[in-house]
């Protein structure tokens, strides 16, 4: 993900402008009174937006469809730039969702455009799963801004909004209807994102296939309760052409950043052998109209419309989820502190308990590998008795038998020197005969 | 140097109103200009919402009875919407303690419209004793922070919350020319920390432009000497640009201005001012006094940036103060109620 800080260090409470009409009627305690000059405050919506201005805008969209429905090309069509990216293999074990930031500007305007791509969408065999991975990446952009609501210190106003504002959910160009994968996706994201359907690469179906095409679409959605945005149409400026074009949906599109040249002009187009499929032709598919409609004339309610409609509603259950309540059973109110505390403190003894029985077991293991050790020294030790011991009876069997052999030594000599001691004798007695008598008689 | 100041203020005006003005033609633009995406046309979607929310703004006038505070009131908004004005039965009588009152009126100017509520705040420092003044109208100004907190942590909170933060409070000076007077400089201590104060002279057609000049460079001094950080701050600026033309303004305050809702006929027209035997003092003459320049700070050009101040800063030290008291109790009971209203301790928002 790219991005700079364009944003300078103040001060653009944006939020503040998603707010309903003040109530301007009488009975609210305020009286309407007529002015005698002329006092200034008509700079108003100019102070604001210069500060908009200043501080930059950002823009996230969410591209859901299968690998290979033009999803990219669409967005380089679009904001008529080149993203960056190789086209994706189709073979993603999973969905993963992909962002990029770019920034963009036109004449004084910056705006931070942040793009997701569903990679692998479609792709597996089994689809069961295949909403989850962005349902949870909605709900984790939803998560990041609300924490940063509820830090003690925050900085909202200078908060990188990632809020998802607009979900173009891609439909394959079948020409019959929607396919179970959409249905079932479309309608786990209809409570949590602005979806505008938009039927891709078009330019495959014919234009009679198309109104049926577009009939279909539209009844199955409907039967099936999916919500899908509708192009706001209570300001009187822009209501006429938004419910004419609420009319056109699900908008049919064919993008393509290549350009050929027809009469004089170089436009952007796709070229058949047959025929050259315009992008900014109204009456070859209804790009222009996503444009207008996403782009020129709805980005600020779309942007709206998530911020008070489906983060709210986010933000509301997971508070409930948590156990914050706004009144307690007896209808007074509870401060969310109060809430906050208490549950702090049921989570700081959870945390206790959970330290001391990993105490005890640690404690318990230290024991029983105590034990063990013990165990083995004894061991040892009776092993050391018993070698020392063998060890005696061996020194003492060799000095028994070492005895015995000097013993047998002792007498081997004195015998020795008895025998030598009688030749001595015999021999002074002076016969050689008893000398021969003497050696036979010793044999 | 003041001739200078007034085309600062002129001109930076004058570029606001520009931008944006240029209605984006769709059609035009698509044909004309390869590769425009348009993107610059959410200029004119914000300006078209905010036309139709409108706008809720919320002053205060703050200084003792006599100063010519609901006259000015009237003179800016060029309608009678002080509380003065309206409330024509009550008796005219100085209250024994401070009182808050407060009275909104809606007003519009060129499809704009505006929410304003002025607040008023009679008896300030006409008592004998005027001392902690500054309590009541402290507690008044918390006590919109805290309303709008509680409605902000709402589970199921309101599309919209009603804005009644004090964003601006105009301390009325009287124009005796020396200096600051001891329960000004406690006032505007106190209260700078909490809200945009801005100090203007009031009256000041009783002094001569020598006596008006030495008198701001007097308050000047006192109010660095105390370390007392009025509107527009200099912390606060975001720029270079901003700092620049907050330099300006801060070399002019505290403005010298005279109210009138009068019009007196001078030179073949009608304007708005106070006669007098020896000559017709013009409000909106800024050779006169500075009425004008105040209108143009106040609702002209920093409207909206004085709004922005006291949500992202005043209304976040006080969120920030509030919730860190709540999470160091010291004997497990709640110090505030539910409902916000707190049993014993002074706490934050009661100061």
């Amino acid at each position: 993900q790219c991005s700079s800080e364009l944003m300078g260090p103040l001060l653009f409470p944006s939020y503040i402008l998603y707010l309903d009409k003040i109530q301007f009627e009488e009975g609210e305690g305020a009286r309407a009174v007529p002015l005698s000059g002329h006092v200034g405050f008509d700079s108003m919506p100019d102070q604001l937006v210069n500060k908009s201005v200043n501080h930059g805008f950002c823009f996230n969209i969410l591209c859901v469809g299968e690998t290979g429905l033009g999803k990219s090309t669409l967005m380089d069509t679009l904001f008529n730039t080149k993203f960056e990216g190789e086209p994706t293999q189709h073979n993603q074990p999973g969905v993963q969702l992909k962002s990029n930031t770019y920034e963009l500007q036109e004449s004084n305007v910056r705006l931070k455009l942040n793009v997701v791509n569903t990679v692998g969408f479609g792709d597996q065999i089994n689809k069961e799963d295949s909403y989850k991975s962005i349902v949870e990446f909605i709900d984790a952009q939803f998560e990041a801004y609300l924490q940063e609501e509820l830090k003690i210190k925050r900085t909202l106003h200078s908060y990188h909004d990632t809020r998802i504002h607009a979900c173009l959910y891609f439909i394959a160009p079948t020409g019959h209807s929607l396919k179970s994968l959409d249905l079932v996706t479309m309608k786990k994201l209809d409570s949590k994102v602005n979806i505008i359907p938009i039927i891709a690469k078009s330019d495959a179906i014919s234009k009679s296939e198309l109104a049926k095409f577009k009939i279909k679409i539209t009844s199955e959605l409907v039967s099936n309760g999916v919500q899908i945005y509708q192009f706001p149409t209570d300001d009187e400026t822009v209501a006429e052409i938004n419910s004419t074009m609420n009319g056109h949906l699900p908008f049919a599109v064919v993008g393509s950043t290549e350009e050929v040249k027809i009469g004089n002009k170089m436009v952007r187009a796709r070229q058949y052998p047959w025929g050259t499929v315009q992008v900014e032709n109204e009456n070859h598919c209804d790009f222009v109209k996503l444009r207008e409609m996403l782009i020129r004339v709805n980005m600020e309610d779309l942007r709206e419309q998530t911020h008070t409609r489906h983060y709210e509603l986010y933000r509301r259950c997971k508070l409930e989820e948590m156990g914050f309540k706004d009144t307690d059973p007896d209808s007074k109110p509870f401060s969310l502190q109060e809430t906050y505390e208490a549950k702090r403190n049921e989570f700081m003894g959870e945390l206790q308990k959970k330290e001391e029985e990993m105490r005890q077991m640690f404690v318990q293991r230290v024991k029983e590998k105590e034990g063990e050790l013990k165990e083995a020294e004894k061991e040892l030790h009776e092993k050391f008795d018993r070698l020392k011991k063998l060890h005696q009876d061996e020194k003492k069997k060799l000095e028994d038998k070492k005895k015995a052999l000097d013993d047998e030594l002792n007498s081997f000599k004195q015998k020795k020197t008895a025998a030598e001691l009688l030749q001595a004798q015999t021999q002074q007695a002076g016969s050689s005969s008893t000398l021969k008598k003497d050696k036979e008689r010793k044999k | 140097r003041s001739q200078k100041a007034v085309s600062i203020i002129t001109s930076f005006y004058g570029n606001m109103a520009d931008v944006g003005k240029t209605p984006v033609a769709r059609n035009e633009k698509a044909s004309s200009e390869f590769g425009y995406v348009g993107i610059d046309a959410i200029l004119e979607q914000m300006r078209r919402k905010a036309m139709k929310q409108g706008f809720e703004f919320n002053i205060m006038v703050v200084g003792q009875s006599g100063l010519g505070k609901s006259t000015l009131t009237n003179t800016l908004f060029k309608s009678k919407v002080s509380r003065r004005s309206v409330m024509t039965t009550e008796e005219e009588r100085i209250p024994k303690t401070i009182e808050i009152k407060s009275i909104s009126h809606v007003i519009e100017e060129k499809g704009v419209r505006m929410k304003l509520t002025v607040i008023d705040t009679p008896g300030f420092g006409d008592q004998i004793n005027n001392e902690n003044c500054w309590q009541p109208i402290m507690k008044f100004i918390n006590a919109q922070y805290e309303q709008y907190l509680q409605e902000e942590i709402n589970i199921d909170r309101k599309k919209r919350i009603s804005d009644s933060r004090v964003h601006c409070c105009i301390y009325f000076i009287p124009p005796t020319g020396h200096c600051l007077r001891p329960i000004d400089i406690e006032f505007m201590r106190h209260l700078s920390k909490v809200v945009n104060i801005v100090p203007v002279i009031s009256k000041a057609d009783t002094l001569t432009l020598e006596e008006r000049d030495f008198f701001k460079q007097k308050i000047r001094e006192d109010l660095r000497a105390n370390e007392i950080d009025i509107y527009p701050q200099k912390e606060f600026d975001e720029d270079a640009e901003d700092r620049m033309i907050n330099e300006k303004i801060r070399a002019m305050i505290p403005f010298a201005v005279v109210g009138s809702d009068q019009e007196y006929q001078v030179n073949g027209k009608r304007l708005l001012g106070r006669k007098t035997r020896w000559g017709t003092v013009e409000v909106e003459n800024t050779t006169h006094c500075e009425f004008a320049y105040l209108r143009d700070l106040l609702i002209r050009t920093h409207m909206q940036n004085i709004k922005d101040i006291t949500s992202s800063i005043y209304y976040e030290m006080y969120r920030v103060r509030r919730l860190n008291e709540n999470n160091t109790k010291p004997n497990g009971q709640p110090a505030i109620h539910a409902n916000g209203v707190p049993e014993h301790e002074v706490l934050s928002h009661e100061m």
